[in-house]
């Protein structure tokens, strides 16, 4: 079997590719490193020179403006120069192959590939090919495979909790959602529990949760009430239109009864819970407007922080040692 | 031409022989075993000492990607590979393209495979018209032009009225039915066993429940019809104990299994490797353990390669894209010493289910070596190591996990009806 | 070696700055022994700006070749660069690098009217034309050996270390 991938022949970072399996020095390391960053966003001039001169593409298979858009923010505080490619996939028109798609944007010089793609594990494919002919200078931020990770998304979240709640090993954190199908929740759930916390909850009807969702390291709870009593963290994720199509829920009115977070089912957590989304939300399906706007929800800073962090890993991978 | 091949030590499962024998070859049969027959001269002797000599094997599922899919392999490929691989008979599935669903189709393989006059071909003919489980084939006909058996490959049939009828008029003439067990429905869009694994690696999941679905609904049909059934590439535990049960009911059924379920399980995987990436999917570790349990004791009637050579830009994609197969007529005889070894089985054992256990399940005369049946032998080493790497592979399919690894059983030679169709290079 | 006491040294600098500081004038500490100093000057010279401090890993030029420092801190300066006096106090000076890197960044911030910069030790090996405006005293150290401010207690002190590589 392969090396992990995601680090180089010397044990260190090379590629994000995943929460799992990241060390927990790694994690705080790239936590601490985020806090100095978040400072330049507060300056006249939100620049700092580290990565000037590099190039970092943004590969985005998969559509998403508001990813893509803070990867570009957090390069171009770094002084790199950023290109973005969107490369649409459609199955009649496939094109170019992955791998030669990346060998042609190598050979412009690339310095940094961020990934987005439908397929999970595209991102290894990437790496692992990377360092197989001889490219191990480039490196790949991993900014969401198909239902496999969502790394900095993760991190940003975990920064967030830090940031309010300071100490993980404390804390109860519940999961709200469509986690089947979820890379950040894979993400988070990965980082939670290398950050040692000792209660993290899985709470989503049968037809939304993976098989086996317990080896992962969460309880499972069906009742939402249940699963949020008492917990110091809730950590909302978004549902698709497309989950109604497909067999496994009846409809939007029926899961926001259940499952959507409103104030009164908030109410059973701790006062000082807080509140997170990565965006963008379905109100009235996922969360009740109220709350998204109420004072326990960090949503907005949360895309503050996530600036921030995407700066630490960029910065941390593209230098001499990670 | 007369062949004495010297000194070796047979293996012969069907006769229950494991003693150094000699064996005596004239007008492509066996002629003698042990002793020379009066007045036989050798034109040529093969010395053999040091090394097994056993029945030429057998492999139940191998795909040679003709008709229509030379990109991924051709006849005169895969054919060689058998041989190459000790394998001189071999059953081929219907998914080319065109499907073997015409007696032309199916008269043309099996001449271009006599052309060759290398491994035996033995095609398995469509069940239904396309594999599209709507209309019935010409199984009769099918059959005269050389079909063994009918199967819809790795295809479920939707609709189980067809089913039904297919399996009816199958029965009429006492004709065979292979499947593959898996429900289409729960199946759908899954790449990968559905456990901790694929919830990990947020890869789509195909539940066992897939696979005892369809083997219950097919043991009924089965038992309905009258009709001869074949279960093929079982993968779960729990499938077994439902194949278990049938029989202990006193229902007639054969299943086989595929040889990398029974050395790799869906932790090998690894970080999204696609070389992993099967139909059906490797399941999870006490799946494997019982299949591989299940063929030392016989309750798995035979081995087969599941031979799917695919090209190289069909694995280099992502997972859930990658083509699903790996290539393994060549991997078939190591791969089984490596599965004995690992069991504590003697090699008679081991090589039973490749030799006379798979001619059963394929209703053949071979798979022996009885004196007056075909002298098609293979000769090998069984503690010689062979490397894995795209350049000895003869095949066309280099997409296998294995590459780079050091396997037990290398050939020496193959013999079909008599001739030496394949010789190793001499050893430096 | 025996090295000088860190607290004459900083009465010395303190002294020579004193008639050069207005209630307009900014320290801006550089982590972390300018940090510290900072503050201690900004006690004895009854500064009225509150000082500031500078965290230049972002600036460094070693970056490619050595990656991230593994402790960044945030920086912190709250007062308005803009057209203002400000006096960059670091430990030791030695090669100028770091005071480039913190030029650098403090120039982000905005255009100050003018910068100073007040150290305690000047090592010399200079590799860019940096100069100290304040120094308490200058000190010929062997290659490979490095001083660095620490606090004992309530007071400052030098200590003499090995250079690691």
């Amino acid at each position: 079997m392969a090396r992990n991938p995601q680090l180089n022949k010397h044990g260190e970072l090379q590629h994000l590719l995943t929460t799992e399996g990241l060390p927990r020095d790694v994690i705080t390391r790239i936590l601490d490193t985020a806090e100095p960053f978040a400072g330049v966003a507060e300056r006249e001039v939100k620049k700092v020179p580290l990565l000037r001169g590099k190039s970092v593409f943004n590969l985005f298979f998969e559509n998403s403006t508001r990813t893509r858009t803070t990867f570009e923010i957090a390069a171009k505080r770094l002084s790199a120069d950023v290109i973005n490619l969107n490369i649409a996939t459609s199955s009649t028109n496939k094109g170019e192959t992955l791998l030669d798609t990346v060998d042609n944007l190598a050979a412009m010089q690339a310095d940094m590939f961020v990934v987005r793609h439908a397929s999970s594990g595209a991102p290894y494919l990437i790496a692992q090919h990377l360092e197989a002919t001889g490219r191990d200078h480039i490196h790949v931020v991993n900014a969401g495979d198909g239902r496999h990770a969502h790394p900095t998304q993760g991190l940003l979240d975990m920064y967030t909790i830090r940031h309010y709640k300071r100490d993980f090993t404390q804390l109860s954190v519940a999961i709200v959602g469509d986690i089947l199908h979820s890379r950040v929740a894979r993400s988070q759930i990965h980082a939670l529990t290398t950050l040692g916390v000792p209660d993290l909850r899985a709470i989503a009807p049968k037809t939304l949760l993976p098989h086996d969702i317990e080896r992962l390291g969460c309880r499972v709870y069906n009742d939402m009430r249940e699963g949020l009593r008492g917990v110091d963290v809730v950590m909302m994720l978004r549902l698709q239109n497309e989950r109604m199509q497909g067999s496994l829920l009846p409809s939007a009115q029926e899961y926001f009864k259940f499952f959507g977070l409103t104030e009164d089912k908030l109410a059973v957590a701790k006062p000082d819970a807080i509140v997170l989304h990565p965006g963008p939300m379905n109100r009235g399906v996922e969360i009740d407007s109220a709350v998204a706007d109420g004072r326990q929800a960090v949503i907005l800073p949360q895309v503050t922080f996530g600036i921030a962090v995407r700066m630490a890993v960029m910065a941390m991978l593209a230098g001499g040692n990670a | 031409m007369k062949i004495h091949i010297k000194g070796g030590r047979l293996i012969d499962p069907a006769q229950d022989i494991d003693a150094p024998t000699d064996v005596f070859i004239a007008a492509g049969k066996v002629v003698a075993l042990g002793a020379a027959p009066d007045g036989f001269h050798a034109n040529r002797v093969i010395d053999a000492s040091g090394l097994v000599v056993a029945p030429g094997l057998i492999d139940l599922c191998a795909r040679l990607r003709e008709p229509g899919l030379e990109y991924r392999a051709t006849l005169e490929s895969e054919v060689a590979a058998a041989v190459a691989g000790g394998v001189t008979s071999l059953a081929c599935p219907p998914d080319t393209d065109p499907v073997l669903d015409e007696p032309g189709l199916v008269e043309m393989l099996k001449h271009r495979a006599r052309m060759l006059n290398l491994a035996h071909v033995y095609p398995h003919g469509a069940l239904t018209a396309g594999l599209k489980g709507e209309r019935l084939t010409e199984m009769g006909e099918l059959h005269d032009a050389g079909c063994i058996a009918f199967s819809q490959a790795n295809v479920p049939v939707a609709d189980t009225q067809v089913l039904f009828r297919a399996m009816q008029y199958a029965a009429t003439f006492g004709y065979t039915v292979w499947l593959q067990p898996t429900d289409m429905h729960l199946a759908a869009g899954g790449v990968a066993h559905e456990g901790e694994v694929a919830a990990r690696l947020g890869l789509t999941g195909i539940p066992v429940l897939a696979e005892t679905l369809a083997i219950g609904q097919m043991l009924q049909l089965a038992r309905a019809t009258g009709c001869k059934l074949h279960l093929a590439r079982i993968s779960s535990r729990a499938g077994l104990m439902l194949i278990d049960q049938a029989r202990l009911d006193g229902m007639q059924v054969s299943c086989d299994v595929a040889i990398h379920a029974l050395h790799l399980c869906d932790v090998d995987i690894g970080y999204f490797d696609p070389q992993c990436r099967t139909v059906p999917p490797l399941r999870a570790q006490f799946d494997r353990e019982a299949l591989r349990a299940a063929l030392a004791d016989g309750r798995i009637d035979a081995l087969c390669s599941d031979h799917t050579p695919v090209d190289d830009d069909a694995k280099q994609v992502p997972f859930a894209e990658a083509e699903p197969g790996t290539t393994g007529l060549e991997l078939l005889l190591p791969l089984t010493l490596a599965w004995a070894r690992e069991m504590r089985l003697p090699l008679k054992v081991a090589l039973a289910r490749i030799t006379a256990d798979a001619a059963r399940v394929l209703g053949l005369n071979a798979g022996h070596l009885r004196v007056g049946g075909a002298a098609d032998v293979c000769i090998f080493d069984p503690e010689a190591p062979v490397r894995i790497s795209r350049e000895s592979l003869r095949s066309q399919g280099k997409n296998t996990p294995y590459l780079g690894r050091e396997l037990p059983g290398r050939v020496s030679a193959t013999l079909v009806s008599g001739q030496v169709v394949y010789e190793a290079p001499a050893r430096h | 070696m025996s090295l000088p006491d860190a607290e004459k040294l900083l009465a010395d600098l303190a002294a020579q700055m004193r008639p050069q500081v207005t209630p307009d004038t900014a320290l801006v500490g550089l982590h972390t022994g300018g940090v510290w100093l900072a503050q201690r000057l900004h006690a004895l010279l009854g500064l009225t700006q509150p000082a500031g401090s500078l965290d230049v890993s972002f600036y460094r030029d070693d970056y490619a070749k050595r990656g991230l420092s593994r402790d960044t801190r945030s920086s912190a300066l709250p007062f308005d660069v803009e057209g203002r006096h400000l006096i960059l106090v670091d430990d030791v000076l030695h090669t100028g690098r770091t005071i480039r890197a913190a030029l650098n960044e403090l120039f982000d911030y905005g255009r100050p009217a003018k910068v100073e910069l007040a150290v305690l030790i000047d090592r010399g090996g200079r590799q860019l034309p940096v100069a100290p405006t304040y120094c308490a005293t200058r000190l010929d150290l062997a290659e490979g050996t490095r001083v660095k401010l620490a606090q004992d207690g309530e007071r400052l002190a030098l200590r003499l270390l090995q250079e690691q590589e």
